[in-house]
């Protein structure tokens, strides 16, 4: 269809439609994020926080963002289980939604990014991106890794070199006791801290290590028992949810005087156990904490709306990535994205952070806090307790980021 | 193992026990009288704590427990006399599937109502502290009333708080079995329930209404479930998963006491509640026994994953454990009188 008449005319005019449609192509388009996790059982009050989130994040960069880009958060309830995930997982394809997002629960986040794999390599042009955004097993950016597989959290063993990097300067720290949930989740954060502490600290005694079912003990007060009995001055623990709320309550309730040292202490329903008293300090290990004023913005405008906390800063990270990418690539097409997000530097809400190229691990600072009563400083009350979590000590990336054994296949 | 640690492993094993024997109690009783194992007993445990829970949002706790069993024994008490008893000429099968779908109907109700999140439901203000202390100083024992006393500051003394609200539970469920034996065995109408449990057709020719005798037993055994899920819901968590959590290792409980029996229900939940409680602190595993037996047990043992596993582990499986042995051992129970 070349006419000569205007032999310049048309080659520029279709050059600059190209150009113009290829900046903005992916521009005013709405983008669905299938959202996989437990909605009922143990766990809902969790999985319902951090929908919210999602959804909340969706709405707050939908508004601007450098992609132009509309988000939409659809929701799946997986009911905490491998098996469940999949179907719904099934269902969100079938519906055509392109990015999926899910957090809670290794298992899950396994079966999800395999089946994911399985799906991309099967029907190409029909490609599905995972984002998870809490599932901490390191697994699935080392030996399990996978090029469609994106972790927004820290894993395992990156919070435990920042926990450790914390602890080991507290000469208090004699005896810990380590409980946690008989998963894979828990029973990494036991074998990496004892990995871990030998290194930096050889003197510290491990004078407990108990792994309980997930979400099945209803009663923690024989563990507190045992706790004190052990003699420990420190409680280490990867418990989330019920499973720590519980934890908690039992412990105040024996007068146990032991530190805590936690992954998830702000996570739904804890923070109200913790008000009602603890006897020592209660610390986490994170990405963000309320004394950030980035955080603290956003935790404002989410309690006035939902009268809750949020706590899942990946939540940010996770879209911003999206929307840079986006732009980057300038499409949404999840083939030309996932190519953009890996090995992407963005700011996220806790400064400059890296997609690693390697493994497709988001590295980025973190920090270590301290359950606190609220100041005139940092005034944000979590859970409406008046308490809340206090930055102890800043961990830039490159002291937490852990070498990765991925071996990955690129498309 | 020191002094301390056994006795609060003891008195958290008792009041564990003592919550499950509130339970068990009302089932063993349904069992006895109408021969029917009532699937939703667990569930009515669950509505107790939550209509608890709502109550006492409302006008406080003691509103709760006093009301909520009432309340629950109705709801038990009609499901009886337009369910139940329309399905009993059918026979036993039907009986048992007619509990069934009714504990899945309660807990998608529970779920419409009161949504899939655990509820904050906690015990009045007056039983939150500690009832008592348990001090351990090197070479003495000894314990304190209400909250920790100075000693507790001191160095090498340990410190253990008993929950009032813990022991609280304890007293209700033993208040419990001494009213419900003195009603069975003292009162008119527990002669009347004791005689309609053998001899049905005869105490009906004597005049009495025995289909409303065994509406009121029904009635009266989720009220004992709903009194339990009252105390369990403040104590424990109140949320959804509560009935199955606690449904499974009920059914242990009786089978193992022997069912209808309500001595056998208070002795193997008790006697559940300590094991349970004492198997959680302990680390001891078979690989220990059979080092102590002058075995050689090393890693690469075959089955070493089975010889190491340690007794805390299992704990939460040794109710089922118990039940297996004795269906094997003494299939009727402990105190059963019925063969299995």
């Amino acid at each position: 269809m070349i006419r000569h008449s205007k032999p310049l005319a048309l080659p520029l005019a279709l050059t600059l439609a190209f150009a113009a449609g290829s900046v903005f192509a992916q521009a005013g388009q709405t983008v669905k994020i299938g959202f996989i996790d437990p909605l009922s059982g143990p766990f809902a009050n969790v999985g319902q926080n951090q929908l919210k989130g999602w959804q909340f994040m969706a709405e707050q960069l939908s508004k601007k963002n450098p992609a132009g880009v509309k988000f939409e958060i659809v929701a799946f309830d997986n009911k905490g289980s491998p098996q469940e995930s999949l179907t719904v997982l099934r269902a969100a394809i079938d519906q055509g939604i392109r990015y999926v997002t899910q957090g809670n629960g290794s298992g899950a986040a396994a079966a999800i990014s395999d089946a994911v794999q399985k799906h991309n390599d099967r029907t190409p042009g029909k490609e599905v991106v995972f984002l998870n955004y809490a599932a901490v097993d390191p697994s699935l950016t080392n030996e399990r890794c996978s090029y469609w597989h994106f972790r927004l959290d820290a894993d395992t063993s990156m919070k435990m070199e920042a926990l450790t990097s914390y602890m080991k300067d507290q000469p208090d720290v004699k005896n810990v006791f380590l409980i946690n949930q008989n998963y894979a989740h828990g029973q990494q954060v036991s074998r990496y801290f004892k990995d871990t502490m030998a290194r930096k600290r050889p003197d510290v005694k491990i004078v407990g290590d108990d792994l309980h079912p997930l979400g099945q003990v209803k009663d923690f007060a024989p563990f507190i028992a045992k706790i004190k009995a052990s003699g420990a001055d420190s409680i280490v623990t990867g418990n989330w949810g019920q499973d720590l709320t519980l934890l908690v309550k039992a412990a105040n309730d024996a007068g146990l005087k032991a530190s805590f040292y936690t992954y998830y202490a702000g996570v739904s329903g804890t923070p109200t156990a913790l008000a009602a008293g603890v006897g020592g300090p209660v610390r986490q290990v994170g990405i963000l904490d309320n004394s950030m004023a980035s955080v603290v913005a956003f935790q404002n405008e989410y309690k006035k709306r939902f009268n809750d906390d949020w706590y899942t800063g990946q939540t940010y990270n996770g879209i911003a990535l999206l929307a840079e990418a986006m732009a980057k690539a300038k499409s949404v097409d999840p083939v030309k994205v996932a190519a953009a997000m890996s090995g992407i530097k963005f700011m996220g809400f806790n400064g400059e952070v890296e997609m690693r190229k390697t493994d497709h691990q988001l590295q980025q600072p973190m920090v270590i806090s301290e359950w606190r009563k609220a100041t005139a400083k940092f005034p944000y009350s979590v859970e409406n307790t008046g308490f809340n979590f206090q930055s102890i000590k800043a961990i830039p990336s490159f002291i937490a980021s852990t070498p990765t054994s991925c071996q990955m296949k690129r498309p | 193992m020191d002094a301390s640690y056994f006795l609060i492993s003891l008195l958290n094993g008792l009041s564990v026990g003592l919550l499950l024997f509130m339970l068990a109690s009302g089932l063993t009783l349904i069992f006895s009288m109408m021969g029917v194992l009532n699937f939703a007993h667990a569930s009515f445990y669950m509505v107790g704590a939550y209509v608890a829970y709502s109550i006492t949002q409302a006008v406080g706790f003691w509103w709760g427990l006093l009301l909520a069993p009432p309340f629950v024994g109705l709801m038990g008490a009609a499901f009886e006399r337009f369910a139940l008893r329309k399905v009993h000429k059918f026979g036993h099968v039907p009986e048992l599937l007619i509990t069934f779908g009714l504990s899945y109907i309660l807990l998608e109700l529970v779920q419409l109502v009161w949504g899939r999140s655990a509820m904050n439901f906690l015990p009045p203000e007056s039983l939150r502290g500690p009832l008592f202390t348990i001090i351990d100083q090197p070479g003495a024992l000894s314990a304190a009333w209400g909250t920790p006393p100075e000693v507790c500051k001191a160095a090498g003394a340990v410190c253990t708080t008993f929950p009032a609200f813990r022991a609280f539970g304890m007293a209700v469920a033993v208040l419990m079995l001494v009213a419900v034996w003195l009603l069975l065995t003292r009162t008119r109408i527990g002669l009347v329930i004791q005689a309609a449990l053998t001899h049905p057709e005869m105490v009906e020719s004597l005049g009495h209404n025995v289909p409303r005798v065994l509406m009121m037993v029904f009635g009266g055994g989720t009220a004992l479930a709903a009194l339990a899920g009252v105390i369990g819901g403040a104590l424990r968590v109140t949320e959804p998963s509560m009935a199955l959590a606690v449904g499974a290792v009920v059914f242990a409980v009786i089978v193992i006491g022997g069912m209808g029996s309500l001595a056998g229900a208070f002795v193997a939940s008790v006697g559940l509640g300590v094991i349970e409680s004492f198997a959680v602190g302990s680390d001891r595993s078979i690989a220990d026994g059979l080092t102590w037996l002058g075995m050689q047990v090393s890693p690469e043992t075959f089955g070493f994953a089975v010889w190491s596993v340690k007794i805390s582990q299992v704990a939460a499986i040794l109710p089922f454990l118990l039940l297996v042995l004795i269906l094997i051992f003494r299939p009727k129970g402990l105190f059963g009188t019925r063969e299995g």
